[in-house]
């Protein structure tokens, strides 16, 4: 494997005993696995801890987290069911990094599709890795060190798997890290769709660090959707790299709900001539919730599309920060990328940061990129208000409406109902508080 | 027997004085044509009426019976019976008619009622149902965006509308099915109506009873239905202080893009 070494120099090496080598020495699996687990463990202590004079962490939390405070838990919790309207083709369920139910739709697995603990799979070395090798940070080696039960869907060449597929990851247990990692790999001409759902207890002070690897074949098609519902006291580290080789197509988003600092990383590599990605997600803060994302669309290959759109809604104190780079390189000739990101705010001490990039070295590419931190359009309130919508739920319906955008162009069109209702909580919530504090003024 | 009742209202907008004492008193079942020239505050007075932000009142009151609206927020005098069909429909991404519909306080109905009563609404002015599931007014031509209004004020059944320019965009046919619809409101439920426009046009199926003359911020001069030929002959040009600056026609051209420049 290849490690990647955060930049700069060295200038203290602290040694974290729940982070140690030795640590990640005693996890369970193959030898191969365990020496991976090693050499990460090693490259991850010999690694500064980035803070925010680093442009790539500027406006995020890293300073204020301290990873003293966790260590890795075997502790179990409950962990949700998924919320879709359809039955899943095949389903893996794991807490705190662990395996707890794996189920696959028989005639799903007598195609050769896997869905499961990856160290199972014959190719499993060969996965593991393959993209994220190339993409790696301070978090992807705690990841790599200390992800103690590696997932994998992998879809042999041809197959196509017609109903969803879903990952749950749960993290329970006060001071608990957990290490989430799917790798998934779509084979030539195959087609799937993953919903890949994050959640943790909602009273205890948690660390999750998930990786998520995409890898899809030449004319592969992939659907990931990403639901973040996270308790009020996780902090998330979290990566989604993707890579799509020629004529590929990636549609990966993400819904990010909760969280008390949730920090999302989705890098999406063109790599192969007429790849293609579209790249979205909604997000909701509240109360003093920070959701932190940045993207990265890197177009290698010539006659590469890239769609990006983020919309979110801040509410309360919450902050997000948006930051994304489309990069061309010299030989992506033909290349069109967009990059969107729009954020409503619905309170004056809601915040929202948002720095989009371009980074181009071809002439001929067509490129653009916006970005929008507005409060409710009055105009439109008036408008619902005027046929006699009360305020409260004329902003209701223009935040629903200003989401139902991407809401409605997620894969997996049978989960977007759980996150309409997702967004319906958070408003009515909204409402409430506000309720309560004109009620005490 | 309703009456919409307005007294000596004043309004500014950034601080200059736009609406300068109206008294107005349209009763139910009444139609009454406020007309005039561009920049006299005809749309400043739909406003102002409906609850629109941005306006400061300076005095007067305006009232449905006993309901006094300018305290109330713009949803509270739509509940208390008022619609506002506005000249430029703001566009609300994401959001249906039915959602809108379902949600106002004028409603009790259950959502299949309301679709039924969008469907009927949508047949009396020979509207596409399928422009009934478009986001609101969310890439409608000007036409299209009048005739939704028409059907929200068909559905929500207020007890007064003000009609701001409801005949621009409209092409001819459109425009006598949607004053039409107007008019079978005032006869049906009693609806009392305000219709500002330059044009005598809108008039030709719904019946005024009055037409009034504003400019300057006030009403200049009440009379029955042939003033409204009338203006259309000799223009609002007796009325206004200054001469205008500019030929009648080009003004209109500049502040209204969907009116007829050969009207």
């Amino acid at each position: 494997m290849t490690v990647v070494a955060g930049p700069g120099p060295v200038r203290k090496t602290i040694q974290l005993t729940a982070f140690s080598p030795d640590a990640a020495r005693a996890l369970a699996g193959p030898a191969w696995l365990a020496d991976r687990r090693v050499a990460a463990a090693e490259a991850f202590a010999a690694s500064p801890k980035p803070d925010t004079s680093a442009e790539e962490w500027r406006y995020s939390l890293i300073d204020e987290l301290d990873l003293d405070r966790y260590s890795p838990s075997s502790e179990f919790g409950d962990a949700p069911m998924p919320r879709l309207d359809v039955e899943p083709a095949a389903m893996v369920r794991c807490v705190n990094g662990h395996v707890v139910a794996v189920d696959i739709d028989a005639e799903v697995a007598a195609a050769g599709v896997h869905v499961g603990i990856l160290s199972e799979h014959p190719a499993a070395a060969e996965r593991l890795g393959a993209v994220s090798s190339e993409a790696g940070d301070y978090f992807t080696l705690l990841n790599d060190a200390f992800a103690e039960e590696p997932i994998l869907v992998d879809i042999p060449d041809g197959v196509i798997v017609d109903r969803p597929i879903v990952i749950t990851h749960h993290a329970a247990g006060e001071g608990s890290a957990a290490f989430p990692r799917l790798v998934v790999r779509v084979g030539e001409n195959a087609q799937a769709d993953i919903l890949d759902q994050h959640t943790s207890n909602d009273t205890e002070s948690i660390l999750m660090c998930p990786v998520v690897e995409l890898d899809v074949a030449p004319a592969g098609r992939l659907g990931y959707l990403k639901v973040q519902e996270q308790g009020a006291g996780t902090w998330q580290f979290g990566s989604v790299l993707a890579r799509a080789d020629r004529d590929a197509t990636i549609k990966a988003a993400t819904a990010a709900f909760g969280g008390a600092y949730a920090r999302t990383r989705a890098d999406t590599r063109l790599v192969g001539q007429g790849a293609h990605g579209d790249l979205m997600a909604v997000y909701f803060g509240e109360d003093t919730q920070t959701l932190d994302f940045r993207t990265y669309q890197d177009h290698v290959a010539p006659d590469t599309t890239s769609n990006l759109l983020y919309k979110g809604v801040l509410a309360g104190k919450a902050r997000s920060i948006y930051t994304g780079l489309i990069r061309v390189r010299p030989e992506a000739r033909g290349t069109n990328a967009y990059q969107t990101n729009r954020n409503l705010k619905l309170s004056d001490e809601a915040w929202a940061e948002s720095v989009p990039n371009l980074e181009i070295e071809n002439n001929d590419v067509r490129c653009s990129h916006a970005s929008t931190v507005n409060p409710v359009d009055e105009d439109q309130r008036f408008y619902l208000e005027s046929r006699g919508v009360p305020t409260g739920e004329a902003e209701r319906l223009i935040v629903a409406g200003f989401l139902d955008e991407v809401l409605q162009a997620v894969p997996l069109p049978s989960a977007a109902p759980a996150l309409r209702l997702a967004v319906a909580a958070k408003l009515t919530r909204q409402r409430q508080s506000e309720t309560e504090a004109s009620e005490e003024s | 027997m309703s009456q919409l009742v307005i007294e000596g209202l004043r309004a500014a907008v950034g601080g200059q004085e736009i609406l300068k004492g109206v008294n107005l008193v349209v009763g139910s079942g009444e139609v009454h044509a406020v007309m005039g020239p561009n920049g006299s505050g005809k749309s400043t007075l739909s406003h102002v009426i409906a609850g629109r932000p941005g306006y400061e009142v300076l005095g007067g009151s305006v009232r449905i019976d006993d309901t006094k609206l300018l305290g109330l927020p713009a949803w509270k005098r739509a509940e208390a019976g008022l619609f506002l069909a506005m000249q430029y429909p703001t566009e609300v991404p994401g959001v249906a008619l039915s959602d809108l519909l379902g949600a106002s306080a004028r409603m009790v109905a259950d959502p299949d009622e309301i679709r039924e009563m969008m469907s009927e609404e949508a047949a009396r002015i020979g509207f596409d149902e399928a422009f009934l599931d478009r986001p609101l007014n969310v890439d409608l031509s000007g036409g299209e965006k009048k005739r939704n209004e028409t059907i929200q004020l068909g559905v929500l059944k207020p007890a007064f509308a003000i009609l701001d320019e409801l005949d621009s965009g409209l092409d001819v046919d459109a425009l006598r099915m949607v004053s039409k619809r107007v008019e079978d409101a005032t006869r049906e439920d009693g609806l009392g109506v305000l219709a500002i426009t330059h044009y005598s046009r809108l008039f030709e199926q719904l019946q005024p009873d009055t037409v009034h003359v504003f400019a300057d911020g006030r009403i200049q001069e009440t009379g029955g239905p042939d003033l409204a030929t009338e203006l259309e002959d000799t223009g609002y040009q007796r009325w206004m202080g200054e001469p205008a600056a500019k030929p009648a026609s080009a003004v209109a051209l500049a502040d209204d893009p969907f009116a007829d420049p050969f009207a």
